[in-house]
């Protein structure tokens, strides 16, 4: 018999608790695979967000540590600084990115921290229902902006890849997403490329992921990913954003 | 063994690093700022990490991830600094992480001032987080006392699983005496088998965390961290006594108000008033039942509470004697400290209104 | 025997330094010594002052109200705690700066023109040492000779030359009680 497919072994053998059309499965998925193929699970030390990913750690195989919100970060910093030769994840929302741990993420951006970060954008807070995130789309419709975002009432959304690549100790930055196999394929290389310059110990890692939240945006899975490319990659634009030759 | 003259913060720092702290985060405050100079320059002599955070939230945040991973980790800041920690403490108390958090208490509320004060007293001993959780507070009185205690700290941290605080005033940060390095006596401690520093071959993945989705696991949790509280009471507590077997009035302070209060103690003997010490030395566990002994002696008459605060440990000493003595208070906020003729007036003062 | 000593003046004068050497002199002879500072903002050219206890027993307090010494180095710290001074303590004062003269008269006042004969020994950041010396020749607190050995230790290499004008500052001093 021959093997045509098989889970990471860098997953647990645990059913996902995310919403049907969800990009974290997927995105799960690529961080487990990379971290397989580099034959880091065994060393490696996942950061888990406030956020839907909240239990990435009961997901992933490696060992985990579930951050206060927005601090993954700081966390990590204390992790790799101490362990140089792990490879260290931080896997963070828009919430817990670039709102409440805005700061954590620029300084650890501006130190060169030796640390991935997977920054999952959504545009939208997910597990508290729907608010709007600091990422979300002028005109997009939030639980706490029942019109639609407004640019004089909420400013205009955050480009944190770009915003963090102004930093010289970022090292990499490249914003993907996973709504087909050419996308997740990039996707993939991205997030391993990162790794990997990570353990080559270039600077700090960024890997953005576009992803769908059917569930809050209100629209089924497919329907979600069209938004997203039709909306989000337009204002957020796909590609490697900055990189620094190892 | 020789007696070296240190500065109270950095005596505070030497003694980390003696004791095998792995590395410290910090941010600076007024007045601690010799904690995080010296660390910065002493770490990396030892193999160390020392990191400037952006922030108080980071640095505490910073020392979650490296006692998640089983290292030795330490922040210090002052009052306004430590109540930004609480977020990174009560999550380290939920999901039980050693580490250690110097406090070097200045006057508040807000801004406040940057001198000496003991207004942290409520936060640091009620948990001062989020969430039904202790920590152990070690509040030394002098610089010997706070090498000492800044030692057995990280031991207490790694046998119980939980943040210690030590809680210094402005005083015992800025000034200078003599103290001796000595040998503090080791704890034997379990190995860190929970830590989250890579499987290497581990048949399971540890996962650090403080959720506990599930209500009746998180009351079991919490039934087990009240568990571990009631160990540390019990086998923790510490104080020290002055003259109390046969004194009338008992003066209860900790920390710098009790080295003044000793020598307004001796002045008080010398014109023959019968006055006694009782000093705290851990604030929580707080020693109540030999506080209570005391009180109940036939000889006592009252009890002066003195601290640099409007009056918070004062409520500890009501809980822990009923009442079943007058209690007088003392207190100088804002950065004052009490003088030794000021407890001897209030001491005097008491002493006459109880008889 | 125990001295509490308050040690005032501008930021810059040596102020903390001269606490610190009482310190270090008194530990090295066995004593048990307190030094408490005054900080804060005020270190940067307002009056600074550090409280000193040097004592045979164990210090409690390591701060006070009333010293048995003042060391005033500018007219504020004289005015500020002249009052307080124990009756029989001593009152030195900077002479060199402070033109005004000690109002009691149930303590001890010992004028010292640290200014003007650090001036004369060529360096004005001795006038702190040349305070030492008179404080030391007055109340014989401390041996001369563990301040000299201390200068010894702390002036070392190309700072050893140091050595002997600081020797010559606590000398001159000295003299100030001759007078």
């Amino acid at each position: 018999m021959t093997t045509v497919y098989r889970k990471s072994a860098a997953l647990q053998d645990r059913e996902l608790h995310y919403c049907p059309g969800c990009s974290h499965g997927i995105i799960h998925k690529l961080v487990a695979e990379s971290m397989e193929e580099l034959g880091a699970t065994d060393t490696a030390v996942l950061v888990c967000p406030v956020g839907c990913s909240v239990f990435a750690g009961h997901y992933l195989a490696c060992d985990a540590v579930e951050a206060a919100h927005g601090r993954a970060p700081a966390v990590a910093t204390g992790i790799k600084r101490t362990h140089p030769d792990q490879l260290v994840v931080t896997y963070q929302g828009d919430g817990d990115l670039a709102s409440i741990g805005a700061a954590e993420i620029v300084h650890a951006a501006m130190r060169g921290e030796k640390f991935t970060t997977i920054f999952i954008n959504n545009a939208i807070f997910g597990m508290t229902g729907g608010q709007m995130a600091p990422t979300t789309l002028l005109g997009q419709r939030a639980t706490t902006a029942p019109k639609g975002r407004q640019k004089e009432l909420h400013g205009s959304p955050i480009r944190m890849a770009e915003m963090l690549s102004t930093l010289d100790g970022l090292a990499y930055a490249e914003r993907v997403c996973v709504t087909d196999i050419p996308h997740l394929n990039k996707a993939k290389k991205a997030i391993k490329k990162a790794f990997e310059l990570q353990m080559a110990g270039v600077g700090f890692t960024f890997v953005e992921v576009l992803s769908a939240c059917p569930t809050n945006w209100g629209m089924a899975p497919l329907e979600a990913n069209k938004w997203l490319m039709e909306n989000m990659a337009a204002y957020y634009p796909l590609g490697v954003i900055k990189e620094v030759q190892a | 063994m020789e007696k070296e003259l240190w500065k109270g913060n950095e005596a505070i720092a030497e003694a980390a690093v003696r004791a095998g702290v792995n590395c410290f985060f910090g941010y600076p405050i007024t007045p601690q700022n010799e904690i995080p100079e010296y660390m910065s320059a002493r770490l990396p002599e030892v193999g160390g990490v020392f990191v400037q955070s952006e922030s108080e939230l980071a640095a505490i945040n910073m020392v979650y991830g490296a006692s998640s991973a089983g290292m030795r980790a330490m922040t210090s800041s002052s009052s306004p600094g430590v109540s930004l920690k609480q977020e990174g403490i009560s999550y380290m108390a939920g999901a039980e992480l050693p580490g250690v958090i110097v406090n070097v208490m200045r006057g508040g509320p807000g801004l406040g001032t940057i001198q000496p004060s003991q207004c942290d007293y409520f936060q640091a001993t009620r948990g001062g987080g989020n969430g039904d959780y202790r920590t152990i507070v070690l509040a030394p009185c002098n610089i010997q006392e706070a090498v000492d205690m800044t030692q057995e700290a990280f031991d207490l941290a790694d046998l119980y699983r939980t943040p210690v605080v030590v809680l210094a005033d402005g005083m015992i940060g800025q000034m200078m005496e003599p103290i001796v390095w000595h040998d503090v006596p080791k704890r034997e401690l379990p190995p860190k088998d929970w830590a989250a520093n890579g499987r290497r071959g581990r048949d399971h993945n540890n996962f650090i965390t403080s959720l506990r989705m599930d209500a009746p696991d998180c009351e079991e949790h919490n039934r087990a961290l009240q568990r571990k509280y009631d160990l540390i009471t019990e086998k923790e507590v510490r104080w020290e006594e002055l003259d109390t077997e046969d004194c009338e009035i008992l003066i209860t302070a900790y920390g710098t108000p009790a080295r003044i209060a000793t020598s307004a103690i001796e002045e008080l003997r010398a014109k023959g008033v019968k006055a006694g010490l009782f000093r705290p030395k851990t604030v929580w566990p707080f020693p109540s039942k030999r506080l209570a002994e005391i009180a109940a002696q036939p000889s006592l008459k009252a009890i002066l509470v003195v601290e640099m605060s409007m009056g918070q440990m004062v409520e500890d000493v009501q809980l822990a004697t009923k009442c079943v003595k007058p209690i007088g208070f003392h207190g100088r906020p804002g950065g004052m400290f009490p003088s030794v003729e000021g407890i001897m007036e209030q001491a005097e003062k008491l002493l006459k209104e109880v008889q | 025997m125990k001295k509490q000593i308050i040690i005032s003046g501008f930021g810059g004068q040596g102020v903390m330094s001269i606490g610190k050497s009482l310190v270090e002199a008194a530990v090295s002879e066995g004593m048990h010594a307190t030094w408490v500072p005054s900080y804060g903002p005020e270190m940067r050219g307002g009056t600074a002052n550090c409280s000193v206890v040097l004592s045979e027993e164990p210090v409690g307090s390591p701060v006070f109200t009333y010293p048995t010494e003042l060391i005033a180095m500018n007219l504020p710290s004289l005015l500020k705690f002249e009052p307080n001074v124990v009756p029989g303590g001593i009152i030195f004062v900077n002479s060199s700066i402070i033109a005004e003269k000690v109002q009691r008269t149930d303590v001890k006042a010992v004028y010292v023109p640290c200014d003007t004969i650090a001036n004369e020994l060529g360096n004005a950041k001795v006038s702190n040492m040349v305070m030492l010396g008179a404080y030391i020749a007055a109340t014989k607190a401390l041996k001369v000779e563990t301040i000299q050995q201390m200068l010894v230790h702390m002036f070392t290499g190309p700072k050893a030359k140091l050595v002997d004008l600081n020797m010559k500052a606590l000398a001159r001093g000295a003299e100030c009680l001759e007078g």
